[in-house]
Formats: structure tokens, sequence, C-alpha cells
């Protein structure tokens, strides 16, 4: 049972009111006419399945009902930042490698 | 103003069924219990608007309060004065509430207000009730409802959430100390009234008209 | 009924208050504060059931959760059944009636035990599988009758009269454990003013503290627990959940917490309470203070009953005033162990030796037990328990460890109890949910939680920590850090005093030697619960299962309800040595929750019964029972199927319903459908881009049908939009879309479009909806009504404002039926009083109420889709024949037409919705059932497409389906069948889906 941090709502909520829907950062082609089928196959079906650092894209379906992006470790399951559509993520597998990741948090 | 259909949807006079009438809580007020955790009433057949703007713009909050007298509440938040009130619901939406029938005025008179900008307002009052919980476990039942934490260090007096409410959804309101409100769905109330009179059930629930 | 095994004095029973209670039919009596087994050890029960595969008898081993043997089935009438109870969990109470979980027909006389006793060959690990998977169909037969005799709890066949309930905690700490470190984080938590919860899986909080020979502060422990407890009790923000088993360790420290609410009180909690609850806590800082486990030596017979853990001797002799036997023999390997040796002299029993694996421990607990007479066998271990039904001696050996090798030929000693610690395994399992690794501590011989990505921390025995002021001094520490952590201001506790007492390491011993070798050595066992042996791990990889998953799975060591709680640990380092690697390399199993069984009640909470899930009803829901209406769910909406007249069935009803309409006027009850209010400048740009037909020409005053598709190009739902202002929409959706929907046009607006000035607001619970449609639906509205209903003032597809019934609506020309129509909207608060008046001025039409079924059968005449049943998503709006609702002019690329112009989806020999019409009018097609072309085929036969829809039209006299078949739009006039899982085949010719009326004079007059 995840905890998101809205960043509309200003506060963490149980997962039970979030939806996920999937990555995040896949722009509609702005000329879907002019896309190959293979190019709008890969719109429509082919997903990334990074093991580390996901860009995820969820609405808060009972809260706010509003779409947000949230940055998620897929193996600790940590999200590391919420931010709002439009917005650029600040942690990527670029700035984050998998050691800080895996630390983060505290331990006993 | 008139690209927009406002219609005055409740009749002057006729008969009206809450979204809770079957339960025939008058009836069961009159039965009452005297000492009981949990009290519950209906504040039912309000007026309710959901009103969406640009809450950074300054025109719109400044029509709603000239409307309305009322400050458009922050996150979270819930302002009030007398019986009508208004609440965030989402960054650019909010719920009024006003007493029943008033509804056509005030959204006339908002839209005056609020002319020439990209608003909407929508009368939803068939759509839904309030529930007012009160009672020294009226909190208890929350617990047992809703995953958002209840405390009131979380949850102080003014504030206002959309969240989960056992396998529906509602929104609820701190209103006074012990002293809660639900804002449930029409089609819906059934199920809550079952599940609330299920959960308070440990604790004793009294019906108040 | 005397107590045996009662001690005249001690314990923290209260012997005044003797309980009566049964164990396989037999009574006994026992004393408030008991556990059943304590109760049972009392009155000398030896023999609490048979083990799972072998069917040997076993007794009660240990105190507490890691009980493998006395998991017993509790509950005196048929309703009140609970199976797989730890007698050593179970509080007594008055009238308890329990039996042993395993042994048919009975725990002294079993008929699997002849089978467990021939050789210890015949039931290797793997037997069920290699002897009872074939042939694969006789497994059914046998499964019956193993799990019979093996027994595995049974559920109760009656409904539980119990209620259980789920209470959502949110807490700055949440304590697990209120052993000494538990209760000392709880205690500096409190008191630097944290929300705190602290549970415990025991009767009462104190864990080790209740049963200890140490003092602190010069007092007995349990005077400090006392205290400790009294100014948890006074704070505020502190809870304190006894009986409360953590049972998950779940992402982002949500926990959760299975508290038996009245177990201790009967088997039926008292009326209104809930029985069991389950917590479901999100706290910001987690200590876990779980403690650890006692290990069991593994030797030959170690699992006769009167082998039990030396610990648990202890618990039983202190905490319950109980001595399971007379003469003891105790085998270990580390000083602490020796604590059961000075209890049971204290307790006058006698103690007839000691075997110590080490060579000269000279630790003080060592020292006072030779002091006191006991003989003390040093380099030594019990190989080999022997006895019938319960231990009567005991061989001990010299051992050498290094080789593992029995080097003596040892002696019989006379002895009735054969108690064991091999170390102690910290119960690393909730630190293990979430997948975080133990680390194995060769210094102390025993897994450590891991780093774990969770806020938590460990303390006490769990952390590896075992003296109790360093216990103590490591719960403190934790739950100042917790406190800190969770942003608190700490306030520092106050350290009680403890003993210092010389103390020696453990030698690392699992696996006792035997002179045989293990496989041919009496059974060692490793897993009681599971029956798994040391020899059986052994074969295993030898077999080639070098995984500790792999060696788990092929031996089921630490499975089920057990979790590996006494096992792991040994079964591990017999595995390691087995392959000649460290325990460490070896490395231990996934932990998955729960740590202990939890009830289905407990699990459903109050989502059972009608409140399993929620039931949406309409404003004139009570009027449709009124009239005895059947429902059916559509989504979580109860919606009226039909509405039987006497002495009807749903057939009849429908035919009858279906010629109303037809004939005169029927109405229904539409107001499940979604409703979203649109408005804003930009609403009839974003209607055009997410519906395939064009919106920019519809005026005010005019609905239009749309289709909307998904990015591939299929459909998703349909509904009639309304023009009510210029830049104002009501949308409707289907009933089950309507959340789908509403989703659908957030995500586009609020991540794709934001430039676009639209706002979407749902006002399906707000409007009810009814329809009036047939022929005379004019006349009866024109009754109740100011709107001018003439048909060129308020033409086909339209709508009009005004009274209805009194009442403002808003009234769209609309049909779904064929049939002149009209949609009444009212706010729902009017709806069942503008009902009952349209219903009072229908009487002279024959205004008949319809539902759901005569909705389907009046639209599929008509040819109508309804989305779900004719689509599945993986149809285009031309594979339904509905290519005149796409708009291939539209300038903008609208959701749905790139994805229906690939190469897949423009092929002709696509599935095409098509009519079917089966050649014998009588026989209705099953819905599902799959078409082909020609039916004389081999199996597996080419299908080619499958009905959707299929109806009996009492209105045409005769049946007729829609279906998908392939290319079905260019095979008008040609012939399908549908073979059926009877064998016969239905023939049907391929036709228009449109049947009734294709011109649609009827919905235009």
């Amino acid at each position: 049972m995840l905890h998101i941090f809205c960043p509309h709502c200003g506060e963490l909520r149980s997962e039970e009111e979030f939806h996920a829907k999937g990555q995040a950062h896949i722009p509609r082609p702005l000329e879907p006419n002019a896309c190959t089928d293979e190019e709008w196959g890969d719109y429509i079906f082919f997903r990334d399945n990074p093991r580390g650092i996901h860009h995820e894209l969820w609405v808060h379906a009972a809260g706010c009902r509003k779409y947000f992006n949230a940055t998620r470790h897929t193996v600790s399951y940590e999200i590391l930042e919420t931010y709002r559509i439009g917005e650029k993520p600040t942690v990527t597998e670029a700035t984050v490698g998998e050691k800080k990741a895996t630390t983060a948090g505290v331990t006993a | 103003m008139s690209n927009v259909n406002v219609y005055k949807q409740r009749p002057d006079a006729a008969r009206a069924e809450s979204p809770l009438f079957h339960a025939g809580l008058d009836e069961l007020a009159r039965k009452g219990k005297s000492s009981a955790g949990v009290i519950l009433r209906e504040k039912k057949l309000l007026g309710h608007l959901v009103i969406r703007g640009d809450a950074k713009d300054p025109a719109f909050s400044g029509g709603v309060h000239s409307a309305l007298g009322l400050e458009l509440p922050v996150a979270l938040t819930l302002v009030a004065k007398g019986d009508t009130s208004l609440q965030w619901l989402g960054p650019d939406e909010w719920l009024l509430i006003v007493p029943s029938g008033q509804e056509f005025e005030i959204e006339q008179r908002l839209r005056k207000a609020l002319d020439g900008q990209h608003i909407s307002v929508v009368n939803v009052s068939g759509g839904q009730t309030i529930v007012e919980l009160s009672g020294t476990n009226a909190r208890d039942v929350l617990m047992k409802s809703t995953t958002y934490d209840v405390h009131p260090s979380n949850f102080p007096v003014g504030k206002a959430v959309g969240s989960t409410f056992a396998k529906a959804g509602a929104v609820i309101r701190h209103t006074g100390e012990d002293t809660w409100e639900l804002l449930i769905r029409r089609s819906f109330s059934d199920y809550i009234w079952l599940w609330l009179q299920d959960a308070s059930a440990e604790y004793g629930l009294a019906v108040k008209a | 009924m005397s107590q045996v095994n009662r001690l005249p004095k001690g314990g923290r029973v209260d012997r005044s208050q003797p309980l009566t209670f049964t164990f396989n039919g037999e009574n006994y009596q026992g004393f408030a504060g008991d556990t059943l087994a304590a109760a049972l050890l009392a009155n000398g029960v030896d023999i609490v059931g048979r083990s799972f595969k072998y069917s040997r008898p076993r007794g009660i081993v240990a105190a507490g959760a890691e009980e493998p043997n006395a998991v017993l089935q509790i509950g005196s009438t048929e309703s009140a059944q609970v199976p797989n109870v730890r007698a050593t969990q179970q509080a007594l109470y008055a009238g308890l009636v329990a039996s042993s979980t395993n042994g048919w027909p009975n725990v002294k006389n079993d008929v699997m035990g002849i089978l467990g006793k021939v050789g210890g060959g015949m039931m290797p690990p793997g037997f069920y599988y290699k002897t009872f998977m074939y042939p694969q169909n006789l497994w059914l037969t046998y499964e019956k009758y193993i799990r019979k005799a093996a027994g595995l709890g049974r559920a109760p066949l009656e409904v539980d009269p119990d209620i259980y309930d789920h209470l959502n905690q949110h807490c700055d700490v949440l304590v697990i454990g209120a052993g000494p470190a538990g209760l000392a984080a709880a205690l500096v938590a409190g008191r630097s003013g944290a929300r705190v919860i602290l549970a415990d899986e025991q009767e009462e909080f104190g864990g080790s503290l209740l049963d200890t020979r140490e003092t602190l502060d010069g007092k007995p422990a349990t005077e400090w627990v006392a205290k400790v407890i009294a100014e948890l009790e006074k704070m505020p923000e502190v809870t304190l959940l006894p009986r409360a088993t953590v049972n998950g360790y779940h992402d982002h420290n949500f926990l959760t917490i299975h508290q038996r609410l009245t177990d201790h009180l009967g088997e039926i909690a008292p009326r209104g309470q809930a029985r069991h609850r389950v917590h479901r806590v999100r706290a910001k800082r987690v200590v876990l203070a779980a403690g650890a486990h006692e290990r069991p030596l593994v030797y030959s017979n170690n699992d006769l009953p009167g082998n039990m853990l030396a610990g648990a001797v202890s618990t039983y002799v202190n905490r319950y005033g109980v001595a399971p036997g007379r003469q003891l023999v105790l085998s270990t390997n580390n000083d602490y162990a020796y604590r059961v040796v000075l209890d049971w002299l204290d307790a006058g029993q006698q103690v007839v030796a000691v075997a110590d694996a080490r060579s000269n421990p000279r630790g003080a607990w060592v020292e006072e037990a030779r002091a006191r007479g006991v003989r003390v066998l040093t380099g030594s271990a019990v190989v080999e328990a022997r006895g019938n039904k319960r231990v009567s001696g005991a061989r001990i050996c010299a051992i050498d460890l290094k080789n593992h090798k029995v080097t003596s030929s040892g002696e019989l000693v006379e002895c009735d109890l054969i108690v064991s610690s091999g170390g102690y395994s910290p119960v690393v399992h909730l630190a293990s949910h979430l997948g975080g690794k133990p680390t194995w501590r060769e210094d102390i011989l025993a897994f450590i939680p891991g780093e774990g990505f969770q806020k938590r921390h460990c303390a006490g025995a769990v952390n590896g920590v075992f003296g109790l002021g360093d216990v103590l001094a490591d719960g403190f520490e934790a739950g100042a850090k917790a406190a800190a952590g969770a942003g608190c201001k700490v306030v520092e506790g106050s350290m009680p005093k403890t003993e210092k007492r010389k103390e020696e390491a453990a030698v690392a011993l699992f696996q006792v030697p035997h002179e045989k070798s293990t496989s041919r050595a009496p059974k060692q066992f490793v897993d009681l619960q599971n029956d798994v042996t040391s020899a059986g791990i052994e074969l295993a990889t030898r077999e080639g299962f070098e995984s500790v998953e792999h060696v788990k799975r092929y031996t089921a060591l630490g499975f089920g309800t057990d979790q590996g709680k006494l096992g792991n640990i040994n079964g591990l380092a017999i595995a390691a040595k087995s392959m000649g690697i460290s325990i460490a390399e070896m490395g231990t199993t996934m932990f998955r929750p729960n740590y202990t069984p939890v009830t289905f009640g407990a699990v459903a909470g109050r989502h059972c019964g009608p409140l399993f899930e929620p039931k949406r009803y309409t404003a004139m829901h009570r009027w449709h029972l009124e009239q005895g209406a059947e429902f059916e769910d559509v989504g979580q909406w109860k919606r009226p199927w039909y509405f039987p007249k006497r002495g009807e069935d749903m057939h009849a009803a429908v035919a009858r319903e279906c010629k109303a309409v037809r004939d005169s006027v029927g109405i229904l009850d539409a107001s499940t459908l979604g409703k979203i209010d649109i408005q804003g400048p930009d609403a009839r740009e974003f209607l055009n881009r997410v519906y395939t037909n064009a919106w920019t020409k519809l005026d005010v005053g005019k609905a239009r049908y749309g289709l909307m598709c998904k990015e591939d190009g299929m459909v998703f739902d349909d509904g009639v939009t309304a023009c009510v202002g210029e830049n104002h929409f009501i949308m409707t959706t289907t009933t089950g879309g309507a959340a789908r929907v509403m989703e659908w046009l957030e995500i586009y607006h609020q991540t794709e479009w934001p430039e676009l000035k639209v706002y979407f607001t749902s006002v399906t619970d707000h409007w009810a909806t009814m329809t009036l449609s047939g022929p005379n639906s004019r006349k009866l509205l024109a009754e109740v009504t100011d709107i001018d209903l003439d048909k060129d003032a308020f033409p086909f597809m339209t709508w009009k404002e005004g009274l209805v019934g009194g009442v403002p609506a808003r009234v769209f020309r609309i049909s779904f039926t064929g049939e002149l129509s009209y949609e009444v909207n009212v706010q729902a608060d009017y709806a069942l009083g503008v009902w009952e008046k349209i219903v009072e001025a229908g009487k002279k039409y024959n205004l008949t109420p319809y539902g759901t079924e005569t909705m389907h059968v009046l639209r599929a005449e008509k040819g109508f889709i309804i989305i779900g049943q004719d689509t599945d998503g993986s149809v285009t709006p031309d594979d339904l024949n509905m290519g005149w609702c796409v708009g291939r002019n539209k300038p903008f690329s609208w959701i749905g037409w790139r994805g229906m112009n690939r190469e897949d989806c423009l092929r002709e020999d696509r599935k095409q919705l098509v009519g079917l019409k089966p050649i014998d009018p009588n026989k209705v097609l099953p819905e599902g059932a799959q078409l082909v072309f020609d039916p004389k085929q081999s199996i597996p036969m080419k299908m080619v497409g499958h009905v959707t829809s299929s109806y009996m039209s009492s209105t045409m006299g005769y049946s007729f389906a829609m279906a998908v078949v392939k290319g079905g739009l260019k095979r008008i006039g040609e012939r399908v069948f549908a073979p059926l899982t009877d064998g016969s085949v239905i023939e049907a010719e391929i036709c228009s889906s449109v049947f009734y009326d294709p011109k649609g004079d009827r919905q235009h007059v």
C-alpha cells in the first residue's frame, strides 16, 4: 500500500485514493496522420519496464481528481518525487544511480 | 452568459425525496436513543453548486468574493458564513453549499460576477447529500471507514478532504470538535447508510432529525 | 480432572478461577491465565496430534507462535469452528472445546501411523508428487483421503455468527513486540509525545520478562513491566494492542495487525462486538522488537512427545506453574539455555543431566547449575530420544563438532523430558516481507534483519542483541531514534538496573551427528509441522535442488502456517553443510505475510453480506421494489431487469413489455446512464476530438449520437450528447462507462490539451432519467407537461425545457427502441413524484414499466449496439457498420482516427457486425456461440465469429441475433452455423442487423 504525495493536495495519501495510469511523458504525436504504423504502434502499445527509476502518471481519483507524475523506484517502490503535469522530473536515471535509491530511508 | 444554459431545476413546490429518504430517518429520530456514541443527521435538500475557474486569476477569486462574500478557500479547507459554505475540491474546483432553493439565484449572481471569464458553475443538488456525524465515537466510525488520518493533529476543524469511504468515496469535512460531515453521492447513499449503521453498532447510533 | 503436572505454587495463573474445557472429547480443568497448551500440559496430555506426512504422535514443543504441533481445531458448534489455532496462543476460557487437527480416525490409533512407521524410505520428500501424481486422473481420488488423513483443519459449514472489522490507524511510531526492547522503545517514544501503537501477540505485555529469572532495579522484572504499562496507559496518544499480531509489513511503512479482541473470552464474541479486528497502520517509523525464537537441536526421534524447547519449559514453569515432566535432560550449545535447569530445580523437579556441545563451558549459569549438583556432560549431545508415545530415555554421546561424528558409545539415561536449545533465531519475518535479505552473523550464529528500504529500527533480540541490559538499551535507543525520525523532540527514558552475569559464546550445532548416516539414522526432524527431516533435505540437495527456494519447495520446509519459525535455520544449515557451502552463502528463503494464520473473517472485515460491495440505486428504486421488479446488476447499479406480473416467467414478462412499447407506451428508468456537464468555449472542439463524428455544426437545442474510440481505433463508449448552450453540452455515457469516460476526458484535457478551455462535471446522480417510449408516448407526456410536443416544434434529436408533473425538466427526444420516445430528466430529489404522476396519467394508455431485458430486445430489433455486449474492445466503427458515425474530414486527428486507419483495421475480411436469422424461427442462438461456415469440417473447426446478442422477438414472431462474422457485410444472404456443445447445430442466415422498421419511420413520427 503505497503512500503518495499529491502535489495538488499537498500531502501524503494512501494508494486507495489513486489510480495508476502507466508510464508518464508519452506525448500524443502532434500529427498522428504523419506517423507510420510502426511509430503509431510504438506510441500506443510500447512502454518501458525498467529496473530502477520509472516516471509514472497517476490520478488522485478519490481526492482532487488531478493527474500528476511520480518518479518511482521499481525495486524499492520508493516514490522519489511527485510533480505536476507539464513539469520535468528532477530525479532521473541519470541523476540517481541504483545505489542511492536503495540506501534511501532509515535502516537498522 | 447566454452561451450556457442556466436552468432553475428545483420546483417551487413539489414533493421531494432526499437520497436517504427511504431510511426513514425522521421516524428513527422520534424513536431516538438517549445515549449514543454516534449521532447521525442528514442535512438534506441543500443547494450544491460546483464552481470551476482559475484560482490564480484575481478576477476569479475577486468575483467569487463579491458574489458570495467568501474568500476562495485554499487546498483542503472550507470557509463558511451562516448557512453557506465554500470548499476546495481541487486546484480549480470548489463546492458551494447554500440553503435549499437559493442555488439558482446564486448561480446567476456568480455568473454575473464572473462574466467574461472561463468558468463553469454546475448545479449538482440532486446528486449528493450531507450526512453529519457527531458524538464521542464519530471519529472511531471514521477510522473504520476511511484510510485518511482523522486525528485532530492532522485533521483540524475547518479541513475538508476527498478520500475513500468504505468501498465508496466521500468528501469528509471537519466542522466542529466532535462533528463531521460526509458529502456522499445519491446513488451510494444507501450503501453508506448501511455501512454507518454497522460500523457504529458497538457505540450506539442515534438519529437526529 | 486432576492437573498432574501443575506445580503447587507459582505462575501468573489465577488458581481461584478453575476453568473446564474439552480436548478430543475428554474433559479437563485449567486455570484462568492458562493458554490451552499450558492447560493441556498441566493435565499430562502428551499427544496433541499426528504428524502431517508420517502420522507420528506429536506433543507440545513450544510456548508461543512457533509451536508446530499443537495446531488445533476449536469450537463447540459447527458455526464456531476455527481451524489452525495454536494451543500456545489460545487463552483458556470456560467451556473451550478443542480437538486435534491431524489424525484420522483419532490421534491414538492412526491408520496413517502404520505408513509412517514402516521404514524410513517409505515416504521420502516428493513422495506425493512422485507416487500419486500418476495416473493424473486418480490424484483427485488419492487427494481426498490423503487430506482427510493428514488433516489440515476444516472450515465451518455454517455461517459464522461473529462480526469482524478493520480500523485504519496512523501513528508516529509503531512498536512491534512488548518485550523489554519494545516496552523501552514505546516508553521513550510515548514520553517524547509521539503517537505510538504498541502491539504484542501475547495475552499480556512483557514478553521474556514474564518468565525471566533476572531482576530489574533489584526487583522482579514483572514489576518494571507493570510500571511501564501503567505509564503508557496514561498517555492519551499511546494505543496498546494486546493479543495483536503484526502479520504483514507492506510498502511505505504500511502494516497489518490482526487483533483477537474476544478470543480469550469465549468462542463467540459478546453481542455487537467484533471478534477480530485488523488494524491497517501507516507508521512514520517502525520499531521492530519481535524478539527471537529458540532453535531446537536436530537429533533422532526429536519429535517424540516429551521433546521440548528449553525456554518453553521455563515459560511453562514460571508463567503457568506447570512442569511438563519430572526428569529433565538438557541438550544445548549455549549458556542461556541453562536457565531451564535452574528453573526446573527451583520447581522441585529432577535434572538428570545436561549435555553441552562445548568442551569447557564456564558461564555463570553453568557454574550455578554445577554448584547445585547438576551433572554436566561437556562435548556431548543427546543424539537420540527413546520412547514409544512419550520420551522414556535419552542417549547422550560425546561428539566431534568439527568432523560431525559421534565419538563415544555414550550412555542411555532415563528421563521423561528432553529439552534442547541450539541458540536463538531473531524473528526476521517482518523485516523480510518486502524482500529485505537477512544477514548471517557468524558471531551469534543467527540471521538478523538486513538492510531495508523501510523507515524502521530494529531493537533487542531481533537485532541480535540478547543480554537483558543490552536489550533495554537497544530498545531505548530505537524508541528515541524513531520518535526523532517522526519529528518529535526526544525525552530520554531511564534505564532500569540489570544484573551482570558472565556469559560465554555458543558453538555452532544444528544437526546432531549420529553413528549411522543421516539417511539410516532414526528420523531427525527439522520442520515438525511439515514433517521435513534432515535426511529429506540431504536427499533434496543430492537430487540437484541447490537453491534454497528449490529445497524449500521440494521438501516443504517452512511451508504453510509454519513459515519456518523453528526449522528454517536448521534446515538451511543442513542443506549448506550437505552442499559444502556456508550458511551465509545459502541464504534464507523469502518470508511472506502473514506471519501467523489470519481468519477469513478478519480479512473480510465488514465487507461482507450486504456490505460486500456498494449497491447503487436510482431515485425511483422504491417504486421498482413495490412493483415486484427483478433486478439486474449493471456495474454496481441495481437496475430493474423486468417487471413480472403474477405467474409470469421472464420470457412472458419481456414479451408483454415489448408488446406494450411497440403498441402503446412503456416507461424505463434510465437514470443510471452517465451524464457529464461540459462547459467552456472549447467544449465543441473537445467533443470533436474525443468523438468519432463531427460536432462543429450541432445547434443549440439539438442532440447527436456519438461513438468514442481509444487511440487504437476501437470503440469503447457511446451515447447522446446535447447542445444546451453554445458553450454548454450534456454528454451521456453508458451506465458502466460513466467513470471511465470521465477519467478519459480529464486525462486528455489535463495531460494533452490543457490549452482547451473546458470543464467537465459529473451530473450522473443529479439528474434522474425516465424514458417514455412507444406510439402513445407523445399523448401521455402531453398530459403532464407544458412543453409543446408537436412534431415540428419538437422533432427527433432535439430537446426542450419545461415542466413535467410540475417539476422543471429537460426532455430529450431521442430513441433507443426505435419508437417515438422522450427522455425526461429532472433533479433526482423530485423524480419519484414525477414518475408516479406519469404512471398515474399513463393508466389509460396501458403504460407499462419495462426493464433492461426488454430494452435489450427492442434495441436489438433495431440493430442498436450495446457497448461491452456487441463490442469487446476489438471492433472499429466500420466493423460495426457504423461508418456513418465517422467524421472522415475533421481537421484535427481525433482520438481513434489514426488507429482505425492502420492496415489491419482496413482489411475487408475483419469480423463485422451483422444480423442473424435462425432458419428455425423458434431456435434462439446462445449468446457467445461460435460460428462456422462449414459445420461438417473436422474438429478443431475454423471459427469465423460469434453471436453477440440473441433474443426471441415477440413483435416479429421469430428469433434473431446480432453477431460478428468474418467479412460478414459482404456475405448478406449466406448461411452460418453454430455448432453447440450438445452436438446440435443451429443454422442461420446472415442479414442486416436492423430487423425492425429499417427506415426509422416510427421514431420520427
